[in-house]
C-alpha cells in the first residue's frame, strides 16, 4: 500500500475538537501551563465547527449566582430530577459552581446579553439567559487561538484513532488522523489528551431521509467521534444507553424553550386538549420524578407521545394566542415580540425560519407544528452518554475519584463536553466551562507525569494502512462495474450510513418504531450490526471527503452498537418518552438506579457491561 | 440544494488571503471550488444542516439557500446581509409578503480579546486547588462554593 507522508507533531497536551469545550480547554490549559505545548485538532475551522457554530439564542446553564438566582445546589436537585435519578452529582456540581465564570467571560469578549433595564440579565428560563447569539462560536474561538497560538491550531484535520502507550496500553500516548486537504497523515504524540469531540447525530434513521438528512436537530457533523475515539482503546463508557428525544417544531427543529418558558404558549392537539393537563395522571408512574418541577424533559415528551399515539395529533404550538396575548392589541408590543420570535430561529436555526417562510406561517396568526425528533446519543444538552470520569478532588470519593479530575479510566485521557457521561445540561457554556476544567486537570497531570510517551511506529503505520484502506479498495474494485455506486466489493460511506440507520431505527427503538423495542429486538439488531461492522472493513471511498465520511460511519458504528448493547443491559423504561423497553415497561429504582457502564476488549472483540452505584452527594432524591 | 452559488455574482473570492471563504468555513466540508469553472458549489447538498456560515462570510452575497426538498414548499427565501455589528436578514414568504430583522452578533470588534486581562490566580500555588482562571474577577461571588 502506498501511503502518504506524515507529519509527527509532539506536544504535552493534545486537544481533539474545537467546539465549546475545546475551546474552554486551550483558554484554561495555557493560562496554568507556561512553557507546556498544547496543540488543538479539528476536523472543520473553530470559527464556525461544532454544534454552536451556527450561532444560539440562550445560554441555557448560568446560575446567576451574584444575583443570588440559583446555586450549584439547586441545579444538581433540578438536574437529577430531569434525567429521571441519574446523575453524577459531583460532576454536575462541579460545572454549576464554575459555569458563571465562562458566562461572564463570553460577555467580556464580545457576547451581547440581553439585559433588563436595571442592567442585571434578561432570564427566560430558571437557567437560561437569553443573547443576540449568533456569533458566539467565534467570540468563543478567539481567546482559544490567542491562547495556544495559531501555529499550535491544526484545521481540517480528521482524528481516526487513539494511540495507547507501547509500554502501557492504559496509557495514553496521542491520535492519528489525515488531513482532509492535502494528501497527509498526522501522528500527534502526547503526554495528555483531551476528548472534547461531539455526541452522535444520524445514528438514527431521521424523519427526513432525502435532503434534509442534513437537517438534523443535532448538528450532522457530529459524528460521535468522542465515542468513537474513546470506546476501541478501552475506555469505562457510562449511560451508553441514554438518547435525547427532543420535542421540536416539526421539520425545521427549531427551539421550542423560549415559547414554553419566555412566551407562555401551550401545545394543543387536535382536539384543543393540552396534554399536561389531560395526561397528568400519567406522571404519578414515575414517582419520585413524576411530582418533580418542572416536569422531566422525558415525562413531558411521554405525555405528548401518548396523544400522538392515540391519533390525536397534529400538535400545535400556540404561537398565536401567547404573541397575541403578550401584545395585547398594541402595535409595538407586537413589534417587539414579533422580532424576539423570529430572533430565536434566526441566531440558531435558520432553517426553522424558511420553513415558517415557506409556509407562510407569520407566528402571531398562525400556530406551528411541533414533533418528536428521532434520538440522538451525546452527553451535553439533555443528553448523559460518554466517558466514565473521575470527579473533582473536593466532592468525589471511592469509586468516583480516582486522582484526575475528568480523566477517564485511561491513564492521561481527559474528556468534556459530549464526551463525558452522566454529566448533563452543560450546553454551551457548560461544556466551555467543562473543558477549563478538564485542561486544568490535564496541566496538573503533566506536571506529575513529564515524561514522554512511548510510540510503537509499527502501531502507527498499521493504523495508517487502516485508515488509508477505502481509497485502496475503491481504486482496486472500480473496475468491476460499470456504476461506481454499485460493486459486490464494497459499500458507499452514504450506502452504509443508510444501512446503520435502519438498524438502528428499527431495532433500536427509533422514531419508526415508536421508541419500543424488547430483548428479542435488540437482539437481533446486535446479531445485524455484527455483520454491518464485518462489512465496514470492505468501505470504498473515491476521494478523501468521503473517506472522512468513511471514519465517520465507523464511528457512528460504534455508538450505535455501544447504545443497543447498553439498552439491552438496562432492564426497564427509565426515560419513557425517549424509549420503552416493552418487556420491562417500568421504572425500576429499586434495581436500576445505578449507572451502566460498558468496556470493549479489542483482543477478545468482546464488550462487557457492569453497574456502578448511584450516590448521594448533594441531594437526597 | 441546500445552498446554492449564484455562478454571476462569485468571484471565487479574488484577493481573499484565506482562499474562497465558503471552502474555508464550511463545518462539513461541503462547500467546494468548481476548478474548471471557477466558482463554488456544495458537493453533498443532503450533509447540509443550512447553518449559513457560508452564506454569512461571502464577500460577494453569491450565496443563498434553497430549502430542502423534503419538506419546504418552493418560492421562500430567508437572506443576510452583514451589518457593522450583527447581521439584517431579509425574510420572503412564499406568498410574497416580505420582513426584515436586524440583529448585534457582537459588542466588541472581532481581535480584541486581551487574554487573562486582571487575573489573579496564582500559576502555582492555585494549580492544585479547584479554582479556574479568572474565578476572582469573573465568577461574581466572593468564594468558590463547595458541598454544604
Amino acid at each position: 500500500m502506498t501511503l502518504p507522508s506524515t507529519e509527527t507533531i509532539d506536544c504535552d497536551i493534545l486537544i481533539i475538537g474545537g467546539g465549546m469545550s475545546g475551546c474552554g480547554a486551550a483558554f484554561e490549559s495555557k493560562y496554568w501551563s507556561g512553557d507546556l505545548k498544547v496543540v488543538l485538532v479539528e476536523k472543520a475551522a473553530i470559527e464556525r465547527s461544532g454544534a454552536t457554530g451556527e450561532g444560539l439564542s440562550a445560554i441555557n446553564c448560568y446560575m446567576g449566582q451574584r444575583y443570588g438566582w440559583n446555586t450549584p445546589e439547586d441545579f444538581v436537585h433540578y438536574v437529577v430530577n430531569d434525567m429521571m435519578g441519574l446523575a453524577r452529582e459531583d460532576l454536575v456540581y462541579d460545572v454549576g459552581r464554575h459555569v458563571d465564570n465562562s458566562v461572564h467571560l463570553l460577555e467580556e469578549w464580545g457576547l451581547p446579553i440581553w439585559k433588563k433595564d436595571n442592567g442585571d440579565y434578561e432570564r427566560v428560563g430558571r437557567w437560561q439567559i437569553p443573547i443576540h447569539g449568533e456569533s458566539i462560536k467565534p467570540i468563543a474561538a478567539e481567546p482559544a487561538r490567542k491562547a495556544i497560538g495559531a501555529e499550535n491550531i491544526f484545521e481540517r484535520v480528521s482524528i481516526t484513532h487513539l494511540l495507547t502507550d507501547a509500554d502501557d496500553p492504559q496509557k495514553i500516548a496521542g491520535a492519528v488522523g489525515f488531513a482532509v486537504r492535502e494528501n497527509k497523515f498526522y501522528v500527534f504524540r502526547a503526554k495528555a489528551v483531551i476528548i472534547t469531540c461531539g455526541g452522535a447525530s444520524n445514528v438514527f434513521r431521521p424523519r427526513s431521509v432525502g435532503e434534509g438528512l442534513g437537517r438534523t436537530w443535532y448538528s450532522v457533523f457530529a459524528t460521535g467521534a468522542a465515542y468513537g475515539l474513546m470506546i476501541p482503546i478501552g475506555t469505562e463508557m457510562t449511560q451508553m444507553e441514554h438518547r435525547f428525544v427532543p420535542t421540536r417544531f416539526k421539520d425545521g427543529y427549531g427551539p421550542v424553550g423560549m415559547w414554553f418558558q419566555y412566551f407562555h404558549a401551550q401545545v394543543l392537539n387536535s382536539k384543543g386538549e393540552d396534554y399536561t393537563v389531560t395526561r397528568a395522571d400519567e406522571l404519578k408512574k414515575y414517582e419520585p420524578y413524576g411530582s418533580a418541577v418542572p416536569t422531566p424533559t422525558p415525562l413531558r415528551n411521554h405525555q405528548m407521545f401518548m396523544d400522538i399515539k392515540d391519533g390525536l395529533g397534529p400538535m400545535y404550538m400556540r404561537t398565536d394566542v401567547a404573541m397575541q396575548k403578550i401584545a395585547d392589541g398594541d402595535p409595538a408590543k407586537m413589534d417587539k415580540v414579533r422580532d424576539e420570535a423570529w430572533e430565536d430561529f434566526l441566531d440558531m436555526t435558520i432553517a426553522q425560519a424558511l420553513t415558517w417562510a415557506s409556509q407562510n406561517i407569520a407566528p402571531e396568526d398562525t400556530p406551528s407544528e411541533v414533533v418528536l425528533a428521532e434520538p440522538y446519543i451525546m452527553g451535553s444538552h439533555s443528553g448523559e452518554a460518554g466517558a466514565w470520569v473521575s470527579g473533582p478532588e473536593d466532592i468525589a470519593t471511592g469509586e468516583y475519584f480516582w486522582g484526575y479530575n475528568r480523566m477517564t479510566t485511561i491513564q492521561g485521557l481527559f474528556a468534556a463536553g459530549d464526551g463525558v457521561g452522566a454529566a448533563p445540561h452543560k450546553f454551551s457554556s457548560g461544556s466551555f466551562t467543562e473543558g477549563r476544567i478538564a485542561a486544568k486537570s490535564a496541566v496538573n497531570y503533566v506536571a506529575d507525569n513529564p515524561n514522554a510517551p512511548t510510540v510503537s511506529d509499527a502501531n502507527v503505520r498499521g493504523i495508517q494502512e487502516t485508515i488509508w484502506a477505502p481509497l485502496e479498495t475503491f481504486d482496486k474494485h472500480k473496475g468491476a462495474s460499470s456504476a461506481e455506486e454499485i460493486n459486490p466489493n464494497y459499500m458507499t460511506p452514504k450506502q452504509g450510513l443508510v444501512r446503520l440507520q435502519k438498524i438502528m431505527d428499527e431495532y433500536g427503538g427509533g422514531a419508526s418504531t415508536w421508541y419500543t423495542t424488547n430483548e428479542p429486538t435488540l437482539e437481533r439488531g446486535i446479531e445485524l450490526m455484527g455483520m454491518f461492522r464485518e462489512d465496514l472493513a470492505h468501505l470504498g471511498a473515491r476521494n478523501r471527503h468521503e473517506l472522512m465520511r468513511c471514519w465517520e460511519l465507523i464511528h457512528r458504528t460504534w455508538v450505535g452498537e455501544a447504545h443497543l448493547r447498553h439498552l439491552l443491559y438496562r432492564k426497564e423504561t427509565r426515560w419513557p418518552g425517549y424509549y420503552y423497553r416493552s418487556d420491562y415497561p417500568d421504572l425500576d429504582d429499586a434495581n436500576w438506579r445505578v449507572f451502566v457502564n460498558s468496556k470493549f476488549d479489542a483482543a477478545s472483540n468482546t464488550w462487557s457491561l457492569l453497574t456502578r452505584p448511584y450516590k448521594n452527594i448533594i441531594t437526597s432524591i | 440544494m441546500p445552498t446554492y452559488v449564484d455562478p454571476n455574482a462569485c468571484n471565487a473570492c479574488q484577493g481573499e488571503h484565506q482562499g474562497p471563504l465558503c471552502v474555508y468555513i464550511c463545518p462539513n466540508d461541503l462547500m467546494v471550488l468548481d476548478q474548471d469553472i471557477n466558482k463554488g458549489f456544495n458537493q453533498e447538498p443532503e450533509m447540509c444542516s443550512e447553518c449559513y456560515a457560508c452564506v454569512k462570510l461571502c464577500p460577494t452575497e453569491a450565496i443563498h439557500v434553497r430549502g430542502y426538498a423534503d419538506f419546504i414548499p418552493m418560492g421562500a427565501e430567508v437572506q443576510p446581509h452583514r451589518t457593522e455589528d450583527g447581521l439584517r436578514w431579509d425574510v420572503r414568504f412564499r406568498d410574497g409578503r416580505t420582513f426584515e430583522f436586524t440583529y448585534p452578533s457582537r459588542t466588541k470588534p472581532v481581535g480584541s480579546v486581551v487574554l487573562y486581562e486582571g487575573f489573579t490566580e496564582h500559576r502555582q500555588t492555585d494549580l492544585d486547588n479547584q479554582s479556574l482562571a479568572g474565578d476572582s474577577l469573573w465568577l461574581g461571588v466572593d468564594r468558590l462554593p463547595t458541598p454544604n
